[in-house]
């Protein structure tokens, strides 16, 4: 399991439990199932992230939660090492196309590079609902 | 209508504390102020535009200051976002000068995140209530120096930019600090230094990160006329520009900032282009900020800001464009967290003939002050401002 290889320090880190507001309640419901959504946009048909109740391309309000594949890629990321427990932040770009802010976890935290695929997974927050992160794929 | 030689700074002042155990926030506004109307030749009583960031205060922090100034004004003006919140108000104040809605203009800023104990850079702080993107931002830990850092190693995959690159800018500010005795950091430095130091955020070094300073600093603007009368050189805003960046709704490139349109915008009321700027005062939060803002000001071509700033060229007297010569965020002082006021500090000093002699630039006749508030990472706010020497 790679559960168990990740280095002692990584399981460490509080996640801090995201606020939730009745925008937000069906996206972190879902993480609590397992799954990413992102909004659509029926009127214009462009995806956006983070979601929100209007499309932030063409202000229509018809817009609609989907499931993200889980497959992405990474834009960036930076290592804090000046922290209790260093850890990767990141931007991946999802293979539905948005760009999301995340963390990069259960790996080398020196391995990790620009462009790398990477896959969903989720992490318990600290008292609050599990957060989407990702690993290398 | 455009604000273009409409209005004047007349005074300006930087508080000399780099660490205010002993006074208080609102204790360093008033002193800056009082530095600020001194250098002017004006008085409390004359001034009837107040300008305070709201950030600086907190809870209706502009209107506690009024009162503990004892100002009587009929303007005011608390926008705040973030660091470069005293560029755009400078040219809201040039607008509101140019309008007749006041004719004396006091911006203050002050802060002691240092006698605070604030790890600025690397502590993740959640907003006193949440925004929009908290939930998604949030759980990741989020901090200064991660979300500059994500833009320089993204600079670096895209345009091969390299440490020692963002080394050199480190190194000029060092040169330039050298001479500045209220300098926090004085001691000059070698590219080696700046990639040897501690590594915070990869790919940024303990060097390429500003100070952590207290202090605070003050402008007065006025209209020509006023300027006029008084004993100071003049130095007239002739263009600014202010424009958001965020993350564009999951369409999140942060190869560039938001001075790609606040520049076109200042340059354009200006009448001048990158080639005319004889000094510029560059926000330095960390070194990419620079190499960043350099570029997207028309300065260098897109990609090339590293080979642009290495080998001395911002050092004054040695390269192209001296920058920053107070010595910066990066050596000289960030009050309060936010470098916007100082850079039209020491663009002002350069204009007026009065910077240290080691880093005052030959006729300098046209400077420019731009900054970023808020982060490279997520959201920032541009504002640039263009002054001449009249």
């Amino acid at each position: 399991m790679a559960q168990t290889q990740q280095p002692a320090q990584q399981q460490q880190r509080k996640i801090a439990a995201p606020p939730i507001n009745p925008e937000t309640q069906p996206f972190w419901d879902a993480s609590g199932q397992g799954k990413l959504l992102y909004k659509k946009c029926a009127a214009c048909g462009e995806p956006h992230f983070f979601p929100r109740p209007h499309c932030p391309f063409c202000f229509s309000d018809k817009v609609e939660w989907q499931e993200a594949s889980g497959r992405g890629t990474i834009y960036t990321y930076s290592v804090m090492r000046r922290a209790p427990v260093p850890y990767a932040i990141a931007y991946v770009t999802l293979a539905e196309g948005p760009t999301m802010m995340t963390n990069i976890v259960d790996c080398d935290l020196d391995s990790i590079k620009i462009g790398q695929p990477v896959r969903l997974l989720f992490k318990p927050s600290d008292g609050g609902p599990p957060v989407p992160m990702f690993t290398p794929a | 209508m455009s604000i273009k030689g409409k209005a004047y700074i007349a005074g300006i002042y930087e508080h000399p504390t780099r660490l205010a155990t002993d006074k208080t926030v609102p204790q360093l506004h008033a002193e800056s102020a009082r530095g600020a109307l001194e250098d002017a030749g004006l008085t409390k009583n004359d001034i009837d535009g107040y300008f305070c960031a709201a950030g600086d205060m907190t809870g209706l922090g502009q209107l506690s200051m009024a009162d503990y100034l004892g100002l009587k004004t009929r303007h005011i003006d608390s926008t705040d976002v973030g660091g470069s919140s005293y560029l755009l108000q400078v040219g809201h104040a040039a607008e509101a000068i140019a309008l007749g809605k006041c004719s004396i203009a006091l911006i203050t800023l002050a802060g002691r995140p240092r006698a605070e104990g604030m790890a600025t850079g690397t502590q993740p702080r959640a907003p006193e209530r949440p925004m929009p993107e908290s939930g998604f931002e949030l759980p990741y830990a989020p901090a200064t120096a991660n979300m500059y850092a994500m833009a320089a190693m993204r600079h670096m995959h895209q345009y091969g930019t390299t440490s020692e690159q963002l080394a050199w800018i480190k190194v000029a500010a060092s040169h330039h600090a050298q001479h500045n005795p209220h300098a926090m950091l004085r001691d000059v430095v070698t590219v080696e230094d700046v990639v040897n130091s501690p590594m915070i955020a990869d790919p940024l070094h303990r060097l390429d990160c500003c100070v952590i300073s207290d202090g605070g600093g003050a402008i007065i603007m006025t209209t020509p006329e006023i300027a006029k009368s008084l004993k100071r050189p003049l130095v007239k805003v002739i263009g600014s520009g202010e424009a958001p960046k965020h993350q564009m709704g999951g369409k999140v490139d942060l190869t560039y900032s938001g001075a790609v349109w606040s520049g076109p915008l200042a340059f354009a009321e200006a009448g001048v282009k990158p080639s005319d700027i004889k000094y510029a005062s560059i926000y330095d939060s960390f070194t990419i900020t620079v190499l960043m803002q350099l570029e997207d000001l028309g300065f260098c071509e897109k990609g090339q800001g590293g080979r642009f700033v290495s080998d001395g060229n911002l050092i004054a007297g040695v390269g192209k464009l001296p920058f920053n010569t107070d010595g910066g965020g990066l050596c000289n002082n960030h009050p309060s967290n936010r470098g916007g006021l100082t850079k039209v500090l020491e663009a002002v000093r350069q204009l007026r003939g009065e910077a240290h002699p080691a880093v005052q630039v030959k006729n300098c006749s046209i400077a420019l002050a731009h900054g970023t508030g808020g982060s490279l990472g997520t959201r920032h706010a541009a504002a640039t401002v263009i002054m001449e020497r009249e």
